[in-house]
């Protein structure tokens, strides 16, 4: 080994870290100098980024596509309303306990639809969050078929006039989108994520040289399910109201989200952002015309995985050799 | 007594249709080891083909079947040999997510076309009419399907095993490489699999839409069932995929008859069971 040195980072990683943190201070001003349309916009993409990062992380690094990320949007939007109505939990506490919750839920689950390889893992997944729809809009405690509303003296909590809970909001949605990427960058860049690229790469040799593929690949989804979950509590905190289809729904927390992704660029970090911002510039252009809109969505993704898989950022990290996050590690004498 | 000998016999008939739905999914994966998310999309899309040419020409819905089978034998063929076998060297993420977006497009086109409005077909008197078994009344039309389930598993069984286009199938499954090496043409085959899976996704639209009421987001749901049953039958089991639409039906018939809400819930617990219990399947037959 000697002689070698490895590189974690690069130039353009270093640069390209210094432009996110400027990037993050404009937007942590931004109630300074944007409107309230503009926050709502700017926490929306941030909530909407953080779901991408981690069915990326599930999908493009550990091959676990689900479809059924939004169980966890749900749950955890169920444990924050039921925290806070039931035995008076501070809401921003309750955002944080629906992460363990979550992870305690997914857990048996993991060990259920593990058993279904590929494609069929996929639907397993949607038929957990299916029944978990199901399932609550059977339970009285939990508001049935008709949801939950957070009420006044629970959001009070947060602070006592309405300007003041939604400047604590927005800048709890960038807290969150900056801890859901800091845990999967981290994450990649530990030990788990060199045993993700080996898995990646052939499931059968990485477990012959000694990587627990399931041990990693269930962490890596007891993870996605606890952030995703913080997630979805943090959405429903700011929608103030629950149901079963708008907690449990296919199209707003995982069709939407892995459009993002493969547009963007699955199995990279860079990928989700771009997919976002795509995502977003697409909506403000074509919010008229509704349906179609999706028909163009769905049609660019399937000309995407059929042309070019690697997504938008692929085609740029191809041809510029660029890597804007240092989770490659990188070989020379 | 007699009411749950009712419930079950009617939640096992309900089953036949559930192994129409589970056919396509399972052809496709048996064959090329592909999972066609849209699948649901294309049986309600089969149905608003039918209800497309009821509306024209105003024949029965039983008689749409005459043009709407070879409509989609022919737009599977064409799927597959122009689309899907461009994923299929993508590993498993290309496939998923093409079909993702096709299922996307689907609900939304028939959305466009023809608006959210609940659709039915109609048969004439062959819905309501019944006939009595002991003290059982069992419809007529329940029964139709659930027969022409039983001759579709067992024309498959007959194609995969008495023909040659079976043969290469079955080959194709084992070791594509080899088969291909053998001189079997994969591109065409695989158009020809899917062609085939897209004759039963047909039959199951329209006879579904006779029975149950249908909208263009009414899809994914029959995709789930079509899974259930596949899953609950076991993996590349023909006649497990009757059974598995049977369990699925009755575990399904048995919750209706608790409480409307609890009919689809039914069915997913049971598929859970068995996934947990038996994970493959009640008649497991390949791995995959």
């Amino acid at each position: 080994m000697a002689g070698f040195r490895v590189d974690r980072s690069t130039r353009e990683s270093r640069w390209f870290a210094g432009f996110l943190v400027l990037v993050f201070i404009a937007l942590a001003t931004l109630p300074y100098w944007g409107g309230p349309g503009d926050m709502r916009l700017v926490s929306e993409m941030a909530y909407y980024l953080a779901l991408a990062q981690l069915w990326n992380l599930l999908a493009g690094y550990a091959g676990l596509v689900s479809v059924g990320q939004q169980a966890f949007v749900g749950l955890g939007a169920y444990a924050l309303f039921y925290l806070t109505s039931q035995f008076g939990i501070h809401p921003l506490v309750a955002v944080a306990l629906a992460a363990p919750i979550t992870a305690a839920i997914s857990l048996p689950m993991a060990l259920a639809v593990f058993r279904l390889r590929g494609a069929y893992f996929a639907i397993g997944t949607w038929v957990f969050a299916e029944t978990f729809a199901l399932g609550v809009s059977l339970v009285t405690p939990l508001g049935a078929g008709s949801g939950m509303s957070l009420t006044p003296a629970i959001m009070t909590q947060i602070a006592p006039d309405r300007a003041g809970r939604e400047l604590i909001l927005y800048w709890l949605s960038l807290a969150i989108v900056a801890l859901v990427c800091a845990i999967v960058y981290l994450l990649l860049r530990s030990r788990y994520g060199l045993a993700l690229t080996a898995i990646r790469d052939s499931e059968t040799a990485s477990d012959s040289l000694g990587v627990d593929t399931f041990r990693t690949k269930l962490t890596i989804y007891v993870v996605t399910a606890a952030c995703t979950g913080m997630v979805g509590a943090f959405i429903f905190l700011q929608k103030l109201r629950l149901s079963p289809e708008a907690g449990f729904s296919v199209n707003d927390w995982t069709v939407v989200v892995i459009f993002m992704v493969v547009i963007g660029g699955i199995g990279t970090l860079e990928g989700p952002i771009i997919g976002m911002l795509v995502y977003f510039g697409l909506r403000e252009m074509l919010a008229d015309y509704g349906t179609w809109y999706l028909i163009l969505l769905g049609a660019v993704a399937v000309v995407i995985m059929l042309t070019a898989r690697e997504g938008l950022w692929g085609l740029v990290a191809r041809r510029f050799n660029l890597h804007l996050f240092s989770v490659r590690r990188h070989l020379t004498r | 007594m007699t009411d749950w000998l009712n419930i079950l016999l009617q939640g096992a008939l309900l089953g036949g249709l559930y192994a129409l739905f589970a056919i396509g999914l399972s052809l496709s994966f048996g064959i090329m080891r592909l999972v066609n998310i849209a699948h649901g999309d294309f049986i309600v899309l089969s149905a608003y083909i039918a209800l497309a040419f009821i509306q024209a020409t105003g024949i029965n819905a039983l008689a749409s079947l005459a043009i709407v089978v070879p409509l989609m034998f022919a737009l599977g063929y064409a799927l597959q040999r122009g689309l899907l076998n461009f994923t299929l060297s993508g590993g498993l993420l290309s496939p998923l997510l093409v079909t993702f977006g096709i299922s996307v497009i689907i609900e939304n086109v028939l959305l466009q076309i023809f608006g959210a409005d609940i659709r039915r077909l109609h048969a004439g008197a062959i819905e309501t009419d019944s006939v009595a078994f002991g003290g059982i009344a069992v419809g007529v039309y329940p029964l139709l399907v659930f027969a022409v389930a039983v001759i579709a598993i067992a024309g498959l069984q007959v194609l995969f095993y008495r023909t040659a286009l079976g043969r290469a199938f079955r080959a194709t499954s084992d070791d594509a490489g080899t088969a291909e090496l053998l001189g079997i043409d994969n591109r065409h085959l695989y158009a020809m699999a899917m062609a085939i899976a897209m004759i039963f996704t047909a039959l199951a639209g329209v006879l579904m839409a006779i029975r149950t009421t249908f909208d263009p987001a009414a899809g994914p749901i029959r995709l789930i069932f079509a899974f259930e049953a596949v899953i609950i039958g076991g993996l590349g089991s023909l006649w497990g995929m009757l059974i598995g639409g049977m369990v699925l039906g009755i575990a399904q018939a048995v919750g209706a008859a608790l409480s409307p809400t609890w009919q689809i819930l039914a069915g997913h617990i049971a598929f859970l069971i068995v996934l947990v219990i038996r994970p493959s399947g009640l008649f497991p037959h390949t791995r995959d």
